[in-house]
């Protein structure tokens, strides 16, 4: 019988460990997947994890592409998982994320054609200023009628994702697109355009700010008394009072950081890589957030790595759907297994495995 | 008398302890028999292979010679083996009589058991009306609920887990009475208790486990309460040495202090006014449920009470939170350790913050010095002997006893000018309780003002100059601690609660 015990903390070898050992399992299971579809197992698992970086005739586009489908996802989760932390479940990043691209760049558009170098900081003050905005309202309902912020927020989403239809084909519509819903193309307004900071490596100033997010969220969790009192708050509600923090503060900032950082994730998506506000710029960044959230551990730096894993299996997967013509479920399948395995093996870090003959009923 | 039970070797391994090591020993029929230990030293597991909760790894159990090995506690009930447990489980949205029905294998109708409930509670002087709202009754009538429950069903052996513990000492008479009673009728009961004058006045024999094993025999009212402790720890210890400080000027007025109740099953303050002088230790004693959590909340600040309620040195802190009144030198300690007191993942370094971060500046300008905190959450192990491998260890692997010692001393350490705690010895074995009530004695010598609010009316006779009780959220007025008796606290407590006095015949 196998039985799992208890360890007395967690272990701090096995919270390093575990990814690693998601990642190789998910590789053996899935090549043999790949294999009963009939591809080479190798070929297949060399083709996500290693073409779109290292292969000579692809990598030189997909390279840039890790870091451009990073960017957004990290800094989204890096303020989520704040908010995570504290036990606030802010699920509506997505709408966050739709408001402050929409906020942001209604900013710029109001000033086009205009040209100043303060044009693009203003529409990240915007942009953040919306996302913040969105995540008020869940905020505070959450603590004047506590109302719960999972529903609340989720639900928002979809408000949001209406506003968006509307304003791309009414109030921010391009005057000159012939009807076309879609805004004027912001990265081809010089004002506004969120350029590649190096050519040929999608760092763009959203990257930047989501890796200056990651080392600002890793002190303020580790040095500064907000984010001990935001994990307290996560551990246990009471011992927290009892320390003096206050629930609604923390749920106020929490949220409020959140919606920040997906509203600044949205104005660099819609200055940068999407160009404009357009019906279809939802791209589920807000949700898959979430997942990098959690395979992260809620830890900045595991975030950050879980961001570019996630983003390389995506360009992984659809170069291997290109190349080795696998079909696109197996590669979400393949997805998911990583998914399961790193949650799964998590429990090494709180569990013993004990092999032998368990005790007698208690 | 012949044996009723006998434990032949009974052991039981949890995973890192020996919760009970070869522990044999007869209970005789008709006896009044003490199960006597400090917390931790095994009684609870074995009363839990008695009663069929738990299987022993090895040893046997023989009820009037038949071989006894219960599989689960209806095995044990059919046995005629019975238990009283220390925390009750009780509905209290049912009645008396529905609530007695769910804990039988096959109830009665119900006007058939309301007449038994009637009959036996007659019988054994425990007034009960079988159609009171359990909701509605005292801690000691409760306690009938789940005596009764038991005896309708005729025990043998009756086990009774920490009794008196929730009781006033007027109801602690009432109770002995009727065990009393049980027992001239020939059912044994097996006392479980740490309370030594109870059982030395109770008990026919008792038992005494120290870490798992039976340490020794003895009859208690031939052996002192001293002999009774030293054996059941292991060693002799200290009794705190008493203060030699006259209450001074008052650092901590409360005033007409009313708060409603936090939820549906909490305790609204009314009333409460006190004064608490330097130097001067003020025991609240009281039944568990009749305002103490409350009165600690609204203390610490966690909930804040109308302008003009709290001062402290003669400012008004009534609308400040905790972190503003421990600036001003007004600290607390709420009774549950993990998850009030201290979060239970993280380390104890971490826990040291929760508390001390800004009047041992562990915090400056918002940043936590991490060294700083390690320092102090070190001093604390230190200072009150903390078993941990190191401050890095997560709050919820020390031991209850261990974690009491340190949350209560990160208070201490901090040198407050009030401290205020709850229960501060409770789960804590006999030495490290003498080193805490030490801590706050010390304390009050230096000039502090202490409150301590318990259950345990030894420890508040032991170490308070001056005694009030708690009962449903009104505090009684205060007396020095040097003129009171046990009736009279009693009667400060709520006296019986209304619960008639027994009538027995025996």
């Amino acid at each position: 019988m196998i039985r799992l015990e208890k360890r007395p903390q967690p272990s701090k070898a096995w919270t390093v460990a575990t990814p690693i050992l998601a990642v190789i399992l998910t590789m053996i299971f899935g090549g043999i997947m790949f294999g009963l579809i009939g591809t080479s197992p190798v070929e297949a698992i060399r083709t996500i994890f290693w073409d779109p970086l290292f292969h000579p005739q692809f990598a030189g586009f997909s390279r840039p592409q890790l870091l451009v489908k990073a960017g957004p996802l990290i800094l989204i989760a890096i303020g989520l998982s704040i908010g995570f932390r504290a036990g606030i479940w802010n699920i509506g990043a997505e709408g966050q994320y739709i408001m402050g691209a929409i906020c942001g760049a209604g900013a710029g558009l109001a000033l086009y054609p205009m040209e100043s170098a303060l044009i693009l900081p203003l529409m990240i003050v915007a942009g953040a200023l919306g996302g913040w905005a969105w995540a008020m309202i869940p905020a505070l309902l959450k603590v004047r009628f506590g109302t719960n912020e999972i529903l609340v927020s989720l639900m928002l989403v979809y408000v949001a994702e209406n506003i968006l239809a509307s304003v791309s084909s009414g109030l921010l519509r391009n005057p000159e697109g012939m009807g076309f819903p879609g805004s004027r193309n912001l990265s081809q307004w010089s004002s506004s355009q969120n350029l590649e900071l190096i050519p040929n490596t999608g760092m763009h100033l959203g990257v930047l700010t989501a890796f200056i997010a990651v080392i600002l969220a890793y002190v303020l969790l580790t040095r500064h008394i907000q984010g001990y009192n935001i994990r307290l708050t996560g551990e246990a509600p009471r011992a927290a009072k009892f320390s003096g923090v206050s629930p609604a503060r923390t749920i106020l900032f929490c949220l409020g950081l959140a919606g920040a950082l997906a509203g600044m994730a949205g104005l660099f998506e819609v200055t940068g890589p999407a160009g404009q506000v357009s019906i279809d710029f939802g791209s589920g960044y807000g949700f898959t957030a979430i997942i990098v959230a959690f395979l992260g551990r809620l830890h900045p730096v595991g975030i950050l790595l879980a961001g570019l894993l996630m983003a390389l299996t995506y360009i992984g997967g659809e170069l291997a759907q290109l190349m080795l013509g696998v079909p696109g479920a197996s590669i979400q399948l393949f997805q998911g297994m990583l998914l399961f395995f790193l949650l799964g093996v998590d429990v090494l870090t709180n569990y013993r495995v004990r092999w032998g003959t368990s005790e007698v009923a208690r | 008398m012949p044996d009723l039970l006998r434990l032949n070797g009974l052991t039981k391994a949890y995973p890192g302890v020996v919760a009970n090591d070869d522990v044999s020993f007869d209970i005789r029929e008709g006896e009044i028999h003490a199960l006597l230990g400090e917390n931790g030293a095994g009684k609870s597991t074995l009363v839990k292979m008695i009663y069929g909760l738990v299987k022993p790894d090895k040893g046997t159990m023989t009820l009037r010679g038949a071989p006894y090995a219960p599989s689960e506690p209806s095995a044990a009930r059919t046995s005629g083996v019975a238990m009283v447990f220390q925390h009750f489980s009780l509905f209290d949205a049912l009645d008396v009589a529905e609530n007695v029905a769910l804990g039988m294998e096959n109830p009665p109708p119900r006007r058939d058991l309301a007449k038994q409930i009637r009959d036996v509670s007659e019988t054994y002087g425990l007034p009960l009306d079988p159609s009171r709202t359990v909701g509605t009754l005292s801690a000691g009538e409760r306690q009938r609920v789940e005596i009764i429950r038991c005896l309708l069903q005729d025990p043998k052996l009756l086990i009774m887990d920490e009794p008196t513990s929730v009781l006033t000492p007027q109801e602690v008479e009432i109770l002995f009475e009727t065990l009393r009673k049980l027992k001239a009728e020939g059912t044994a009961i097996l006392y479980i208790s740490h309370k030594l004058e109870e059982i030395r006045a109770l008990c026919d024999h008792a038992t005494i486990l120290r870490l798992g094993k039976k340490v020794a025999t003895c009859t208690p009212s031939e052996t002192t309460a001293r002999a009774m402790a030293e054996m059941m720890i292991g060693s002799s210890f200290a009794s705190p040495a008493a203060k030699h400080t006259t209450p001074d000027e008052v650092l901590l007025r409360v005033d007409n202090l009313a708060m409603p109740a936090p939820g549906a099953f909490g305790t609204p303050l009314r009333g409460i006014s006190f004064e608490l002088r330097s130097g001067e230790v003020l025991g609240f004693g009281g039944v568990a449920g009749n305002g103490q959590d409350e009165l600690l909340l609204a203390l610490s600040g966690e909930r804040t009470t109308k302008r003009g309620t709290i001062w402290v040195k003669g400012a008004d802190v009534s609308r400040d939170g905790p972190v503003d009144r421990r600036a001003a030198g007004f600290l607390t300690a709420p009774e549950e350790r993990l998850g009030h007191a201290a979060a239970p993942n993280m380390s104890l370094t971490e826990n040291a913050v929760l508390t001390a971060g800004r009047r041992q500046q562990l915090v400056k300008k918002g940043f936590i010095n991490w060294g700083r905190a390690d320092r102090f959450a070190e001093d604390v192990i230190k200072r009150f002997d903390v078993r941990t491998p190191g401050t890095h260890v997560a709050a919820r692997a020390l031991s209850g006893g261990n974690l009491q010692k340190f949350v209560i001393g990160r208070e201490v350490a901090q040198n407050p000018d009030i401290l205020v705690v709850n229960q501060p010895t409770w789960g804590v074995d006999a030495a490290a309780a003498a080193a805490i009530r030490q801590a706050l004695l010390d304390l009050a010598s230096k000039g502090a003002a202490i409150l301590v609010v318990s259950q345990d009316l030894d420890e508040l006779l032991e170490i308070s100059d001056r005694f009030g009780a708690l009962n449903e959220g009104r505090l009684s007025g205060l007396k020095p601690v040097a003129d009171l008796n046990m009736e009279e606290i009693g009667l400060m407590m709520g006296g019986a609660h209304d619960m008639e006095v027994a009538h027995v015949d025996a």
